[in-house]
């Protein structure tokens, strides 16, 4: 296989037919993608779209199948031990040691990279702070709430100082709560110039965190931009949800036509794509139709993922 | 080298939280063991005429308990190289955790491993103490059964360390010890010699590892090495070879696992 030249040498991550197989299963498929320093880069799909397994194989732990990967100019396949030296990993599933206190979680994980205890416990102290888990420094892991132990496993993630954190969906499961407390966080490291690379299926998490993303979807790029970048060049400005009693929506047959730019019919709701949605939704009235509800909203990654695929993100 | 020291760091950070209930099972209960069969039931055989034959003048509790040292660090061993390694790799993904840092799967593997031989060095030490204290002890090689266990020991935690490494529940771990653990510890020779089995099961034992550790560690703790050396070496020579060929299979199912994720 014959692959191009890096280009840039700024590039933190540089992926050319990135593939990952497993058996016959195709779980990446060819993808290219870029991540600058200093970016915020997300990976936006459904579960299965193979976000995660492009995740491993930029941490290094799960070996490219075919083509070609640099982390942080060096190539994983040799590498491997000197490039996750220098980056942080959330995984999807916490991974944290319950039979250690939390600040042993932290102590410990400094020790993997080599530092020695004094850094360890000066960092953990450190990390405590940021992540607002001081006061139960010393407590077993288990009791904690899902966000406490997110956002532990961040803290553990930076012990090393990575230049690059690798987030694989860090709101998952979360109340949104606790996910704007944890997002709060990320984009604390954002600003102080640390490399995030995230997956999620939460266009607004996407939104919210990502200067730069691509939408995968069954192993595959389909879109790649900023979120207001896709959504000018993939959606209307304005979206109109209509709701219509039960037996209605599968009756209506045609009488939406021509009301806006795009229809597109859900199995719970019909929604309008048009810039002016209040317009639209006037002209619904003025057919003599009466949906239960009206909503006018902006569009949204959501609706990107809709127009790409067919499909809503979380189904 | 110095990478798979910070495994074993980790696994006595989280045993000083759970020593306390491991004492028992890794010390109390073989010498309980020891007590119960060496001079509880020893009593008895040594009164029989044709036991004391068969043990070759030896009283119950010189027989047993280097045997019983080296079937209690397979036991141990057997332990130590399933449910951490499941708690590690399936249950707290700990080792997942550590593989997205500059250690590398072997380095997991080598830790576990050197961890798993400080356990049971310890085990080993503690019962050759109690042994010496009991008057078991014939000969000053009995210090050198304390490797010989150890090396009965890891030549089971290997092999079962690189199974436990490709299942993702604990369920075949009762059928190892059902089908395994518990009829190699009866039938190994720890008990009774094997001469006392059927002529036609006795090539059987042979087969068994556990065997081999124990006539290496009996032949230490009785001073009787010296009659047969090269015995001795075919002994170390089974172990040691099935603790590499264990180890081989577990890299690769290390590896396997980690990353598959």
């Amino acid at each position: 296989m014959s692959v191009e030249p890096r280009s840039s040498d700024s590039a933190l991550i540089w992926a050319r037919s990135l593939t990952k197989r497993f058996g016959d299963f195709v779980a990446v498929d060819a993808i290219d993608f870029d991540v600058a320093k200093g970016e915020s880069f997300g990976f936006l799909g459904p579960n299965g779209a193979g976000k995660t397994s492009t995740m491993r194989m930029i941490g290094c732990v799960s070996p490219v199948s075919d083509g070609a990967l640099e982390v942080l100019g060096q190539d994983p396949r040799r590498d491997g031990p000197s490039i996750r030296a220098r980056i942080g990993v959330v995984p999807q599933q916490d991974t944290l040691d319950t039979e250690l206190t939390v600040r042993e979680n932290l102590v410990i994980y400094g020790r993997y990279f080599g530092m020695s205890r004094a850094e360890c416990r000066r960092r953990a102290d450190e990390l405590l702070e940021f992540t607002q888990l001081t006061d139960r420094a010393n407590d077993q892991v288990e009791p904690l709430s899902g966000g406490m132990k997110r956002r532990l496993t961040i803290g553990r993630a930076l012990i090393n100082e990575p230049d690059l954190l690798l987030l694989d969906e860090p709101t998952t499961g979360l109340d949104p709560q606790a996910r704007h407390l944890l997002w709060d966080r990320l984009y604390r490291l954002k600003q102080r110039g640390v490399t995030l690379v995230l997956t999620t299926h939460y266009m607004d998490e996407a939104e919210q965190l990502c200067d730069r993303l691509v939408v995968m979807d069954k192993a595959k790029i389909v879109a790649e931009g900023s979120p207001r970048e896709l959504i000018e060049r993939y959606s209307t400005k304005e979206v109109t949800e209509l709701r219509f009693p039960a037996g209605v929506q599968e009756a209506l047959d045609g009488q939406l036509d021509g009301i806006a730019e795009r229809v597109e019919r859900l199995a719970d709701r019909v929604l309008l794509y048009a810039d002016d949605g209040e317009a639209a939704s006037v002209a619904v009235h003025e057919r003599g139709l009466r949906p239960e509800t009206v909503l006018v909203r902006r569009s949204s990654l959501e609706d990107v993922f809709l127009r790409l695929t067919g499909r809503s993100l979380i189904e | 080298m110095a990478v798979m020291t910070r495994v074993v760091e980790l696994r006595a950070m989280q045993y000083r939280r759970t020593f306390r209930a491991s004492i028992f099972s890794s010390f109390l209960n073989p010498v309980l063991f020891l007590l119960a069969m060496g001079v509880g039931l020893g009593t008895y055989v040594d009164r029989s005429g044709s036991a004391t034959q068969a043990l070759g003048g030896l009283s119950y509790l010189q027989f047993l308990a280097p045997g019983l040292l080296a079937a209690t660090t397979m036991q141990a061993a057997a332990f130590e190289s399933m449910f951490p390694i499941m708690a590690g790799l399936t249950w707290q993904k700990v080792f997942h955790a550590m593989s997205a840092t500059p250690i590398t799967p072997r380095d997991i593997v080598v830790g576990n491993l050197v961890w798993i031989a400080i356990r049971l060095t310890t085990i080993a030490a503690i019962f050759t103490i109690v042994m010496a204290l009991f008057g078991a002890a014939a000969s000053p090689l009995i210090v050198l059964g304390i490797p010989a266990a150890v090396l009965t020991g890891m030549a089971f935690a290997t092999p079962i360390a690189a199974f436990a490494a490709t299942q993702r529940t604990p369920d075949k771990f009762n059928s190892i010890f059902r089908f395994g653990i518990t009829p190699l510890f009866l039938f190994s020779g720890t008990f009774f010699p094997i001469s006392n089995l059927p002529a036609s099961i006795q090539p059987i034992a042979w087969l068994s590892p556990l065997w081999h550790g124990v006539e290496l560690a009996r032949a230490l703790a009785l001073g009787t090495i010296g009659q047969a050396p090269g015995l001795a070496l075919v002994h170390v020579a089974v172990l040691a070879s099935i603790f590499l060929a264990g180890s081989w299979w577990a890299f690769r199912t290390f590896a396997a696992r980690l990353a598959r994720g």
